[in-house]
């Protein structure tokens, strides 16, 4: 009859060893930071070990050459080309071969995103997407500065070899809940991995990198004022935004807020006020460029909801404070990414892959014959 | 101060640890012992270092006085004075007060024939104490990891310090810590509420008018068997209000020297070996 207790006792004793084997505890020495006055708590540790392994990770690749910014237009050279068109044959030419470095899978190259029988053509939809890409690349090295600065961003602060970023977001399958009294779980009481696997509730990008729901959930008077309607609810909500960002930054809560006042940005450190522009730049690009392709991606290039894969704090940042330690890429691509060519937008609806050779702002037309010395 | 007459016949002498016969006296109701003697020139020396923290500080403020620790770069070595000095003054001032106070419990005990219960209780909370301004700082490598010393102060340290970790409530000892403080105070409430349950029956239910009887330790055990069938006891009770104290401290301390020497990244992060345990991973 007291057969439970050695199988409780069993449970216990494997639980316990699974927590110290398992866990992966760290040893001291430990590398902080202080980032306030002394004694108040503010410093961020970083463990030394993921600390090397991030910086092995986080290496600036050199630019294939530095071109020559002189010479014949590419839009005058080649056929359909609608953003990069003011740059020179040589530029244009190093921007293509970088961009398929960066992105391309190995053993397709220039062949995915382009029809190697026409180079021009639009008929490859990763073409299209990139076009697209460097449009939205363009947009935030020149209207996102309060963000990104004067470092930049290029195609491989994102893909870093990649064909789809390896940090990016869909909305989420929610498990089903019982029904009755649980059927109301707000996304929350899973293992939510977009917010460092916490319980807090597993939607939250959508509701603030895609949606513009308020953040500022913090009271401002000392007493209920009726005037707020944030409850415990919205407040797990940024909470679980809030660890997004941490987790994908490599930093804690006291990097942006000192936490005896979270809202008071005369006691947070600037880097909140970076972070600020941070969350709307997101927006606007999920907004504007990754939903706005939704029609152009196809089936399994999208989430398992059915969504275009979208851009949180991690897809840049990829667990580094200033993405790449904050060395700048794009001093060697200033030319065809740091400047807005043509920002005309396409009505994707009409795209139709493998037919469509000429994606334009005034909807799908057909290419001229090609030159005969091309 | 109340002194009952028949006191006096336990106020032996002998039962020091130090000093012998110099300072085995009383001033009133106080035993003095060596020990008197250091905690006392360490809280006096300690409180007046704090006032004069306090007065080249901003503030008198009661709430807002303020003594903080070194910056971080000053590593394990002294600080200057108005840089933190004064901190690592105050904490020696602090442990060598409660050390005092706790090695005085030992030489009443000493005295009255005791078991040491008290003084090995007492340096538990020493030890929580100890562990957030010398062990933790030491495993990190700088004075600057104490916590202030100051009313709003240190709160305003510990909210900051559990949002290193993102979520502090992920954090697996601060469970068990937090399990054992609401259990402690639960088993007290019941002890106390049965306690007094028993010595204020109220009104007899057979000669109304008149007081009931105070009711025995058999009353009392029979109250708990009979509403969750078992009673611990009238000695036991103090053992396992004991126990549940001195781990609530315990795992206070274990919960806050694993947060940074042993772990350094978010608390919920860490619970990744249950998410991977190879039975639903």
């Amino acid at each position: 009859m007291k057969l439970w207790i050695p199988f409780a006792v069993s449970a216990g004793t494997l639980l316990t060893i699974a927590s110290f084997v398992g866990a992966g505890w760290d040893a001291p020495p430990v590398e902080s930071t202080q980032l306030g006055y002394r004694g108040t708590g503010m410093v961020l540790h970083r463990d030394v070990e993921t600390q090397e392994a991030l910086k092995a990770a986080n290496v600036v690749p050199d630019p294939p050459w530095v071109p020559d910014p002189a010479g014949e237009k590419a839009k005058n050279i080649y056929q359909n080309v609608q953003v990069l068109g003011e740059l020179s044959d040589d530029q244009f030419n190093q921007a293509m071969a970088a961009i398929t470095a960066w992105i391309a899978p190995e053993e397709q190259g220039c062949n995915y995103c382009h029809n190697p029988e026409n180079m021009a053509s639009d008929e490859v939809y990763t073409k299209v997407v990139a076009r697209r890409m460097i449009q939205m690349t363009q947009a935030i090295n020149v209207d996102w500065t309060p963000h990104v600065g004067a470092t930049g961003v290029t195609c491989y602060t994102c893909h870093r070899g990649n064909a789809v970023p390896a940090n990016v977001w869909s909305t989420s399958l929610e498990p089903k809940p019982a029904g009755n009294m649980t059927q109301d779980r707000d996304g929350q009481n899973v293992a939510s991995a977009l917010a460092g696997n916490t319980s807090l509730p597993q939607n939250a990008l959508a509701a603030y990198l895609l949606g513009n729901e308020p953040i500022r959930v913090h009271a401002t008077t000392a007493l209920p004022s009726g005037t707020s309607t944030a409850g415990t609810k919205e407040t797990e909500k940024t909470w679980s935004l809030m660890i997004h960002m941490s987790e994908s930054l490599g930093v804690n809560c006291v990097t942006c807020h000192n936490s005896r006042a979270f809202n008071d940005w005369d006691q947070s450190p600037p880097q909140r006020v970076t972070a600020w522009h941070g969350i709307r730049m997101t927006r606007d690009i999920n907004a504007t460029y990754m939903t706005g392709l939704d029609p152009v991606f196809p089936a399994n290039r999208k989430g398992p909801e059915g969504d275009v894969l979208k851009v949180g704090c991690f897809t840049c940042h990829n667990g580094v404070q200033k993405p790449l330690y904050g060395v700048s890429m794009l001093k060697d691509y200033v030319d065809a990414l740091g400047k807005k060519g043509d920002t005309a937008v396409p009505d994707y609806t009409k795209y139709e892959p493998g037919k469509t050779q000429v994606m334009g702002a005034d909807g799908p037309t057909t290419l001229p014959a090609p030159a005969a010395t091309n | 101060m109340a002194l009952l007459s028949f006191e006096r016949k336990y106020r032996v002498r002998g039962g020091t640890l130090i000093g012998g016969d110099l300072f085995d006296f009383w001033v009133g109701p106080f035993y003095v012992g060596f020990f008197g003697v250091t905690t006392a020139f360490f809280a006096i020396l300690g409180t007046a270092l704090i006032i004069y923290g306090a007065a080249i500080g901003p503030t008198w403020n009661i709430w807002q006085i303020s003594i903080a620790p070194p910056d971080i770069s000053y590593g394990l070595a002294l600080a200057p004075l108005k840089e933190g000095g004064l901190w690592q003054i105050i904490t020696v001032c602090a442990l060598g007060a409660f050390s005092s106070w706790a090695l005085r419990e030992v030489e009443i005990c000493r005295k009255l024939g005791m078991g040491y219960h008290v003084p090995f209780a007492f340096s538990f909370a020493i030890f929580a104490y100890a562990t957030l301004v010398v062990i933790r700082p030491l495993l990190l490598g700088a004075w600057g990891y104490g916590f202030p010393y100051g009313i709003f102060s240190h709160l305003d340290w510990v909210s900051n310090v559990g949002y290193q970790y993102l979520h502090f409530h992920y954090n697996p000892a601060h469970m068990i810590a937090v399990s054992f403080f609401f259990t402690t105070t639960f088993a007290l409430s019941l002890h106390g509420g049965l306690i007094l349950s028993a010595a204020n029956p109220g009104a007899s239910r057979d000669a109304p008018g008149q007081q009931a009887e105070v009711k025995t330790p058999e009353y009392e055990d029979t109250f708990f068997r009979d509403i969750i069938g078992y009673s611990i006891g009238t000695l036991g009770i103090h053992r396992l209000g004991l126990i549940l104290a001195l781990n609530a401290g315990f795992w206070s301390a274990v919960c806050i020297v694993i947060s940074g020497p042993f772990w350094n990244r978010g608390w919920p992060e860490w619970w990744n070996w249950w998410l991977e345990l190879p039975i639903w991973k």
